[in-house]
């Protein structure tokens, strides 16, 4: 059965969206998703370059106005 | 008796708290209204951040520990006996050895561990400063080289989220007096698509890395280390050449917290203004044990603990809150042998460092003498 985990990484600088996003897909079980809210604008590009190059899914990307919410599957 | 509080873990938060309650409720404890337990692991405090230091022999071993006892103040209850269960329904700890302590309000300080072993051949085939073993072995290593590849792996997540840095630039200079000059190459790999989790920090370091000619490789998450040939490889497919590889290793919480049933990977879901775990009312999560996502640093530790202090002091004696979190972090950053600089952010304020000077640096050297006031909860 797969999870949905999710982060809140609104207003957090150091280790930021993208380090807490790679932390929680090491604890994730494949085809788990986990939702990463982020208001740091390098996300919203960083984080789906980054899923396709490494092999995960990004499930979805959209930005809420003050933040982004991004979805990302463990594929692998 | 009208509370007894239970600590669980002897480093730097759990102790700062500790003293910093005894201070506050130094009536009640006189009184036997109040009692303080804190559960260690070992007999000897340890100063972690001065462990960057050892590979260069820049500190004395000796001049990173000291004997708990002597850290902590005379009037708490110190037991080396660390929890094998936490019970937060029924308000009660288990411990190794088998005992059973109940409390009134919990400090869950259990602290980060370093688990090399969860990427294939990276124990066999790497060094590691972040532990005393780690910072010798890593010391005789930088002696006998006398030139070739250094890779700098970063792994996430990880406590201390500057001393990769550190290292780097240290190591550069190190070996540059050594008179190594074009005898050696530095990869520094970092698992996001830039120099460091900071921007600012990572816009200040990438001309600093191409001045001095240090290489880098971003997106580079760990896949694999081959110690025979030599080689680290990465889950986004890249790989790289190594005479000598230092590593700073994935982190995971404590066992005890797993084990607990408290928080996947280790991390406690904690509130990141009140410091209280999630559900609970009585039980504060500190340092690198909660999982909210800042910096894991000793600094992070410490503002989280003054604040737990203020807290949990004044539940106990008025029955009310004192004040949140905000967030506060400061890092020094160690910027050569002879310089260095410091960031500091919170929850609504972004870090901002500035240009590096011998000032900043001779301070950290006086702040790694200055720490034990921190830690005896005097500064």
């Amino acid at each position: 059965m797969s999870a949905r985990h999710s982060i809140d990484a609104r207003q957090t600088f150091c280790p930021g969206p993208m380090m807490e996003l790679i932390a929680a897909l090491k604890e994730a079980s494949i085809g788990d998703e986990v939702e990463v809210l982020s208001s740091d604008k390098g996300s919203a590009d960083d984080i789906p370059a980054w899923t396709r190059k490494v092999g995960h899914h990004l499930v979805s990307s959209e930005d809420r106005g003050d933040h982004w919410a991004i979805v990302v599957r463990k594929m692998k | 008796m009208r509370a007894k509080i239970l600590i669980l873990g002897s480093g730097l938060a759990g102790t700062i708290i500790a003293n910093g309650l005894c201070r506050r409720l130094g009536s009640e404890l006189k009184g036997g209204e109040v009692a303080i337990t804190v559960l260690g692991t070992t007999p000897r405090h340890l100063y972690q951040p001065g462990l960057l230091y050892i590979p260069f022999g820049r500190i004395r071993e000796q001049e990173l520990y000291r004997e708990q006892k002597t850290v902590l103040d005379r009037r708490v209850n110190f037991i080396i006996d660390p929890a094998k269960r936490i019970d937060v329904e029924a308000n009660r700890v288990e411990t190794q050895s088998g005992k059973v302590l109940d409390y009134d309000y919990l400090v869950i300080a259990t602290g980060s561990r370093l688990v090399p072993e969860s990427i294939p051949g990276l124990k066999e085939g790497a060094h590691s400063f972040y532990d005393i073993e780690g910072a010798r072995k890593l010391r005789a290593a930088i002696d006998a080289f006398d030139g070739g590849r250094i890779v700098v792996n970063v792994n996430a997540p990880h406590k201390c989220p500057v001393a990769p840095l550190e290292m780097t630039l240290m190591l550069d200079e190190h070996l540059n007096n050594r008179g190594l000059a074009g005898k050696f190459e530095i990869t520094y790999t970092y698992p996001i698509g830039r120099l460091h989790a900071l921007e600012p920090v990572a816009t200040w370091v990438t001309p600093e890395f191409d001045r001095r000619g240090i290489r880098s490789q971003t997106f580079f998450n760990t896949a694999a280390v081959d110690p025979v040939a030599r080689t680290i490889s990465s889950e986004e497919g890249d790989t790289l050449p190594y005479d000598l590889l230092i590593t700073i290793p994935p982190h995971r919480g404590a066992q005890v917290i797993e084990e607990s049933g408290l928080g996947k990977g280790g991390w406690v879901p904690t509130n990141p203004k009140t410091l209280l775990r999630d559900g609970s009312t009585n039980v504060f999560v500190v340092g690198d044990t909660t999982n909210i996502p800042i910096s894991k640093a000793g600094s992070t530790a410490h503002f989280q603990a003054d604040t737990i202090i203020d807290n949990l002091s004044l539940l106990i004696q008025e029955n009310r809150w004192a004040r949140d979190y905000d967030g506060k972090v400061f890092c020094f950053i160690e910027t050569g042998m002879n310089s260095g600089t410091y960031v500091w952010f919170n929850y609504t304020t972004p870090p901002r460092p500035s240009p590096p000077t011998q000032m900043v640096h001779w301070f950290k050297l006086a702040y790694n003498r200055m720490y034990w006031l921190s830690a005896c909860g005097l500064l």
